[in-house]
């Protein structure tokens, strides 16, 4: 579906991308994984048409260089950092949908499915959003569509844990007409979203590597964790995970995505002296 | 409604919203309010009254400020948008790089045209209403004139923009760039002519390619058709072009020269990187 040949790219003297050769599959789920300056940005940059570079690239056939609008017409994207927009809501969500010739309502469905209040925002500045709310508008505006190469940046970064969880549901109705690109500067970020790593470092990739991708998109773990002693700053890191004390506070029960349970498990593991039991069960 | 249009409407909403264009739209409608407020609809200058005498000197000012400010207005916000990753988004959406960069273009010229003709047309709207004579002929000619300096600059600032790969490096070449023209005015060029160090030929050329000369002429042989203030110049252009040829090419070469400079911003930015 998607080719890289020999790609390299420069700016002035600086080699950025060196000798990119990488084929993708429909249905492939990638880790785009690397420090800053790794090539990262610069790679999904030559496959949005954006960059002027050495070597080729096709999607399915095509070059996005040189078929703009039908190449980018099968890709959504969502970028790190939301664009400074200074026009409505509406307005960006009718723009997109004019030239991706989707439905705005299928934009708005998303939005709404993924927590965001779409028609009290319409009229409100893009830019004058929190940054939660950006990214699901950009999300929803990139899943809003029947595109089927998805390329995110570090997608879920701003996200709540409930939107996270809808965010994976919404991945996962993806699954079968869709190729993803995730991009991060750490692994363990989008481990649980991915059935392939790539890893770039000094414009080149270093790996290139399948994983078993066991936990599905759609999983959900029970979880049970029982305190020594009630703790409100344990309280308030769990906010948004969904899980609910007893009366005593002591006892936290409630479900989590699988993808995410490396991310739950980095936050409880900061209160590890406290914690008298964990468990964790797929449900 | 196909991307150009689309583009065009998202570039002028993105304007409108723009802090830049509040006060290119504060300046513009200050300035004619300011005019009326002295009264200058009811003096006598050279024989101009009522609303001529305002139409002129609106003119006048509008050309000392509506290139610097277009030119530095656009590279700041079309580099900027650049720079602050509003490219990287939209250029991401399935539009054509030529819809994209003539649609901004479109929504840009509005946005930059339309204050400072609205703010003549409420002049002329006003003059009405309270009796004071408008002159047609001159109205439309200068809205003539405002079209292709508003083309003329906005077109050198798309290619500026495009050329300068950033923010700053744009504003700078702005800057210098309306220098430039404005050192090659008609003063400086007599000072120069004076000291022997260019012939009078070349010194009518300069001011016939300066766009801001071209203006400036242009408006002055509305009420000096015969150009008598410009001295043996006027000979030399009216020579060239009559009074109703130069009036012409005070419109006609402007706006062709803005939109070749677009032109050429185009062809720059989609054959390199976009970003």
């Amino acid at each position: 579906m998607i080719q890289f040949k020999n790609i390299g790219k420069t700016f002035r003297r600086a080699q950025v991308l060196n000798g990119i050769d990488l084929d993708i599959q429909l249905g492939e789920r990638i880790a785009l994984i690397g420090s800053n300056g790794a090539g990262k940005t610069t790679l999904i940059r030559c496959l949005l048409g954006e960059y002027d570079h050495q070597g080729e690239i096709s999607i399915d056939g095509l070059d996005p260089r040189k078929h703009r609008t039908e190449v980018l017409g099968k890709i959504g994207f969502v970028p790190q950092l939301p664009p400074p927009l200074k026009m409505p809501v509406g307005q960006l969500i009718d723009f997109s949908a004019a030239l991706c010739k989707t439905d705005p309502q299928r934009i708005h469905a998303i939005g709404k499915r993924l927590g965001l209040d779409v028609d009290g925002i319409l009229s409100r500045q893009f830019v004058r959003l929190s940054g939660g709310m950006k990214q699901k508008l950009l999300i929803a505006i990139a899943l809003g569509r029947d595109a089927k190469l998805l390329i995110m940046d570090e997608p879920a970064a701003n996200l709540d844990p409930e939107a996270r969880k809808i965010f994976f549901d919404l991945l996962a109705e993806r699954l079968n007409d869709a190729t993803m690109i995730i991009s991060s500067h750490r692994l363990d970020e989008v481990s649980s979203l991915v059935n392939r790593v790539i890893e770039m470092d000094m414009g080149k990739i270093v790996i290139d590597d399948r994983v078993a991708d066991d936990a599905t998109l759609t999983d959900r773990l029970s979880c049970r964790i029982v305190l020594k002693r009630p703790e409100p700053a344990f309280a308030k890191a769990l906010d948004g995970w969904n899980l609910t004390p007893d009366a005593t506070q002591t006892t936290w029960t409630g479900d989590i995505a699988g993808p995410d349970r490396l991310r739950f498990l980095g936050i409880v593991s900061r209160y590890t002296a406290l914690i008298a039991d964990l468990s964790l069960s797929e449900a | 409604m196909n991307q150009l249009l689309l583009t065009a409407k998202l570039d002028l909403v993105e304007s409108l919203r723009a802090r830049w264009f509040q006060i290119y739209t504060l300046v513009f409608g200050g300035i004619v309010a300011l005019l009326f407020v002295f009264g200058l609809t009811e003096s006598r200058v050279l024989g101009f009254i009522g609303l001529s005498r305002l139409l002129v000197t609106y003119i006048q000012l509008t050309m000392a400020i509506l290139p610097i400010f277009v030119l530095i207005t656009t590279v700041r916000s079309v580099a900027g948008d650049r720079e602050a990753g509003v490219f990287e988004y939209l250029l991401s959406l399935p539009v054509g790089l030529q819809a994209w960069f003539w649609g901004k273009f479109l929504g840009r010229y509005v946005a930059v045209f339309a204050p400072v003709f609205l703010a003549m047309l409420g002049a002329v709207i006003w003059a009405t209403i309270v009796n004071i004579e408008v002159p047609w002929s001159m109205f439309v000619y200068y809205t003539g004139l405002l079209a292709a300096m508003g083309l003329c600059f906005l077109g050198i600032g798309m290619l500026i923009s495009v050329v300068a790969r950033s923010t700053d490096m744009a504003q700078g070449s702005a800057f210098m760039v309306w220098l430039v023209l404005l050192l090659f005015l008609d003063l400086i060029l007599l000072g120069v002519m004076i000291q022997e160090r260019v012939t009078p030929e070349v010194a009518v050329t300069l001011a016939l390619v300066n766009p801001l000369q071209v203006f400036r002429t242009a408006a002055l042989a509305m009420f000096d058709p015969q150009l008598i203030v410009l001295g043996p110049s006027a000979y030399v252009i009216l020579d060239l072009f009559g009074a109703d040829g130069f009036r012409l090419f005070a419109l006609v070469y402007p706006a062709l020269l803005g939109i070749l400079s677009a032109a050429a911003g185009y062809l720059l930015f989609k054959r390199g990187d976009l970003l």
